[in-house]
């Protein structure tokens, strides 16, 4: 195997997203998406079973097209490398039942990953920019996580600061667009209504922010009491026979959800001592969510990362430059008795080594 | 050669040559942990000269009936050959050797059952399907004489593979046998939080 550039295919299915990627060392050569979003939007967020359908019917044409768009044969991959978790159970398994088969179809290693710590390869595979620095915290923010992590070695050493008690905060912007009429998935929609709105009008409470909560949950986030306080506001004011002002309860939700976000993030840089914030995740197409932050990392003297949104939404590409950045520091390949764990922790970088 | 491989029941693989006889063979009886063995198992048989692959279509619980197939498919990938859906109750009745009208009978979780009539064989050599599968009650009385499983041949279903090739039939769609719809319902209006 070459180990200083090792070309990698990379399959990702932990959510609605099958992700096909090919990278060569930390160069990008294809980044294959199929979403079956479209077909969760009717029921207003993903439907596991109809996830796991989707995927089925996608990854073989997703990887022929990866494949033609890499320029590349099956035979001239060194490694294929998959997502174990965490994620939809049922999702995690169609990957990991494709890439053992496809592995083991052309003689090649499998590196089975974590799906989270591929968030933060995403910025690797992203060119151009100079190498990602250590340590780093990075917050990662989609409709399935929402997690601040401390990663001082990409391979070897990331810590889970702290994570979501209930909501993921993408869930929290698709359950706000229902409850003002708005369709799935929320964040967009809430982005577009929240023009023009007033972030300041209404006060929504920052959940986990009190000092009495601190104390337990420092770097932890919950969105549910949130998601109840905009319900709770909404149908006081159509009670009163008032018109509900969607911009400013969208402005208003919406800067409750950054507000806290961003402040952990920062206040992690800061205990932690590491000036270098990374993000990740589908949220961070929040373009509300980029501004503040790079608003007030600057202030703090932190220096902010923020791949290309095709590699911050779940992708296969970062999977590939995981398991890429593993070969290259010597590790070996999976051995093919792992399975899909949806709750896998972090500091499980690579699943089942040998 | 014809490599099989089914998840609907517990994990099954196999591999015959153009005689029939298999080749290798490995399973385990376990209806859960598919995603966990497939890799295991398929690495015991596979082997070079493989020319088609069989993927047992089901019907079998969703989430463990994927895993077979999606591996099927890639590992054809891998070989550039091509992959052939069969419905895994066919490979049941090319293994049952039952004279006359009968019901092969598989355990379709939440106290249902999948069943499909079959009778005899083909001119091809096929096991002629005359019912097509269902779903039905466990319990409910059958009209033909039951054989229930909980295990299959690969080797059996890559022979119903093979001869499926050589008539160029096509038993099975590439969709899987689901046999029911995604447990969904439609949002209604948001609950009230207010008292
Ligand atoms: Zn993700």
């Amino acid at each position: 195997m070459t180990t200083t550039e090792p070309l990698v295919l990379g399959i990702e299915t932990s959510c609605d997203e099958t992700g096909i990627g090919i990278v060569r060392g930390r160069t990008l050569l294809s980044n294959t998406i199929a979403s079956s979003m479209d077909e969760h939007a009717r029921y207003g967020g993903v439907v596991p079973e109809v996830a796991a359908r989707a995927h089925l019917e996608a990854l073989q044409p997703s990887i022929e097209r990866a494949l033609a768009e890499a320029q590349v044969n099956l035979d001239d991959l060194d490694a294929i490398a998959v997502t174990s978790g965490p994620g939809l159970a049922g999702a995690l398994m169609v990957g990991v039942g494709a890439a053992k088969g496809l592995a083991v179809s052309l003689g090649k290693p499998l590196y089975a990953v974590n799906h989270l710590v591929g968030h933060i390869a995403a910025d690797i595979v992203a060119g151009d920019a100079e190498p990602i620095e250590y340590p780093t915290i990075a917050l990662l923010v989609s409709g399935g996580h929402t997690s601040l992590l401390h990663v001082r070695d990409l391979t070897t050493d990331v810590e889970l600061l702290g994570e979501t008690v209930d909501d993921a905060a993408g869930e929290a912007f698709d359950k706000v667009a229902r409850l003002l009429g708005l369709p799935y998935p929320g964040g967009p929609q809430i982005d577009r209504a929240a023009a023009g709105g007033d972030p300041k009008a209404i006060r929504f409470p920052r959940g986990l922010s009190k000092a009495s909560d601190l104390e337990r949950h420092r770097y932890d986030f919950s969105f549910s009491g949130l998601k109840t306080a905009v319900a709770r506001w909404i149908e006081r004011a159509e009670a009163n026979g008032e018109e509900v002002p969607v911009a400013d309860v969208a402005a208003s939700f919406r800067e409750a959800v950054v507000d806290v976000l961003v402040t952990k993030a920062l206040a992690a840089c800061q205990d932690r001592g590491v000036p270098r914030l990374l993000l990740g995740g589908g949220v961070i197409a929040n373009r509300r969510l980029r501004e503040v932050t790079l608003e007030r990392a600057a202030a703090a003297g932190v220096t902010v990362r923020i791949p290309p949104l095709s590699l911050c939404t779940d992708n296969g590409a970062m999977i590939a430059g995981l398991a890429a950045e593993l070969i290259s520091s010597g590790r070996g390949a999976s051995t093919l008795a792992f399975g899909a764990d949806s709750t896998l922790p972090v500091t499980e970088i690579q699943v089942s080594p040998a | 050669m014809i490599l099989a491989v089914d998840t609907s029941l517990g994990t099954a693989v196999a591999v015959i040559d153009a005689d029939g006889r298999t080749v290798a063979e490995a399973s385990t009886p376990d209806p859960l942990g598919h995603a966990e063995v497939i890799g295991d198992l398929l690495a015991q048989v596979a082997q070079p000269g493989i020319t088609h692959v069989i993927a047992g279509m089901g019907p079998g619980p969703f989430t463990g009936l994927r895993i077979g197939i999606a591996a099927a498919r890639t590992f054809a990938l891998g070989r550039g050959i091509p992959v052939i859906p069969i419905p895994s109750h066919f490979a049941i009745a090319q293994a049952a050797d039952i004279q006359g009208r009968f019901a092969v009978v598989t355990d379709a979780r939440r106290r249902e059952i999948a069943v499909s009539v079959f009778d005899g064989a083909d001119a091809d050599g096929i096991p002629h399907l005359v019912l097509p599968t269902r779903l039905e009650k466990r319990g409910a009385e059958l009209a033909e004489p039951v054989h229930e499983v909980t295990e299959l041949s690969a080797s059996a279903l890559a022979l119903v593979g093979a001869r499926a090739i050589a008539a160029g039939r096509t038993l099975a769609d590439a969709e899987p046998l689901y046999l029911r719809s995604p447990d969904v319902v439609q949002p209604g209006a948001p609950k009230r939080v207010s008292a």
